[in-house]
């Protein structure tokens, strides 16, 4: 599983931290999506899931190779 | 845009909005709405035709769907509540308008509502919570837990992330209500003008005395250097503290209620403080405390089988989204131990709530104490005379009798 995030697109919502902050977190300065894991362990993979299903506004993007 | 025009419907169209029978069940009447279709047609007040959205998986597209507009300004855009009617052309910050404006006001606002940033809040959000039981056991064996608890605490939070004077709270409470639910549209014109003077007054004395608040960090940081203009700052703090008002408070009282008529769920909490945090948002799906979020189509949209076209109201039903079956089993079944994380009690897409973490905080933190410290708490009343706010309102009892 490998992630790409698009601060761009990025509400700050918190969606991703509160379901998988292992994986994410909220920059201090500008309140949007940090990546701290691109390629997390299958151990992760289901709260990544969460992450990008609750994401508002389509910021996250899994893909599975 | 030029092109649209506005589509009458039928009579035949159920009106809405209606009122809630029971505070924390969708109103009778949308049982008809709820079949196997995602959309149906409704009648706004004024006869305009408008697209109810049912369906949990459709209704979260579409609040995604850059093609839907939430630009209160535009002339055409669907005007649910009568008393509101003639008010475009005012474009309220964040909640009325659409990116890229959307998000330049947004990201100005983010990095004091994240997910770290209201943790660091709980104590402060739980000294206030104890103050506030403290006076009212005090005062008690009887309070109106709406005026006593489920107001004060979103109000005190809200102050000090803005820094926004807690000693004028009986001035902008009240003008905050009458904005939002007053009878006429002057009453409610009236309660914003006061509002937008008295935060104009403010903003002008914090230029001079900065305080500590995210009030102070825009007007120090996005107003000097020009990214924020004086009239945008001060009806966005207005946005910021009628949104901080009107809705947790409902949360807090509906929330308390749904939990007092629900008792072996209220015990299972009780067992295990724990489940808090997924009571909560098994709350926010149930009770749906903001009903309905008011959309104008852009372009024609193919959604559910049907074609929402461009200059189409669309009415995003989000009581009947998080009662949908295909999304939750039993849906109308009370349940603190299902997981309801994926609803939209928040709303979804760009505009989803900018509080939920502080609403998460306040929630938590005000219905974890207050059934912790008032194990016998009851309602005062039988529940068919709590008086609760109409249709086209946030959802929740106007008064809450309780008593212990």
């Amino acid at each position: 599983m490998k992630i790409t995030i698009d601060r761009d697109r990025c509400v700050g919502a918190g969606q991703c931290v509160r379901a998988a902050d292992e994986v994410f977190d909220q920059d201090d300065l500008d309140g949007c999506v940090v990546l701290l894991v691109s390629r997390p362990s299958e151990r992760l993979s289901a709260e990544v899931r969460d992450a990008e299903r609750f994401c508002p506004s389509g910021a996250i993007e899994i893909h599975d190779a | 845009m030029t092109e649209t025009e506005i589509r009458p419907t039928g009579a035949s169209a159920p009106a809405f909005p209606k009122d809630r029978t029971c505070p924390f069940q969708p109103p009778e009447s949308y049982a008809q709405l709820r079949g196997d279709a995602p959309l149906t047609q409704v009648r706004l007040f004024d006869g305009r035709m408008a697209w109810m959205v049912t369906g949990h998986a459709e209704g979260r597209a579409l609040l995604a769907d850059p093609r839907l507009s939430s630009e209160w300004g535009n002339p055409i855009f669907p005007v649910v509540v009568q008393r509101t009617e003639g008010r475009g052309g005012l474009s309220f910050p964040l909640i009325g308008v659409d990116d890229p404006e959307h998000a330049r006001q947004r990201r100005m606002l983010i990095p004091s509502f994240g997910v770290k940033r209201m943790a660091a809040l709980r104590p402060m959000i739980q000294r206030d919570v104890d103050g506030l039981l403290d006076a009212m056991l005090e005062k008690g064996p009887t309070a109106d837990l709406v005026s006593a608890f489920a107001l004060p605490v979103p109000s005190m939070a809200i102050c000090s992330l803005l820094d926004v004077p807690y000693g004028d709270h009986d001035f902008f409470e009240e003008r905050s209500r009458d904005f939002v639910g007053a009878a006429t549209s002057a009453e409610a014109d009236a309660a914003f003008a006061q509002l937008h003077q008295y935060l104009h007054g403010l903003v002008e004395r914090k230029r001079d005395e900065p305080g500590d608040g995210l009030l102070d960090e825009l007007i120090a940081v996005q107003l000097a250097e020009g990214k924020l203009d004086y009239d945008e700052l001060v009806l966005m703090t207005l946005v910021l503290l009628v949104a901080g008002h009107e809705t947790t408070v409902n949360a807090i009282a509906l929330g308390a209620l749904t939990l007092l008529q629900h008792p072996e769920q209220l015990d299972a909490l009780r067992r295990d403080p724990a489940l808090i945090s997924q009571t909560v948002e098994e709350l926010l799906r149930f009770t749906s405390v903001s009903d309905y979020m008011v959309r104008l189509a852009k372009e024609d949209i193919e959604v559910g089988g049907e074609t929402v076209k461009a200059g189409d109201a669309v009415i995003v039903s989000i009581t009947l989204m998080n009662r949908d079956g295909k999304a939750y089993e039993d849906p109308d079944t009370f349940d603190i131990g299902r997981s309801a994380r994926h609803h939209v009690g928040f709303g979804h897409g760009i505009h989803q709530c900018l509080g939920q973490n502080l609403a998460r905080a306040e929630l938590e933190i005000a219905l974890g104490t207050l059934f912790a410290r008032i194990p016998d708490l009851r309602l005062a009343v039988p529940l068919d005379e709590v008086p609760i706010k109409a249709g086209h309102d946030a959802q929740g009892p106007i008064e809450l009798p309780v008593t212990w």
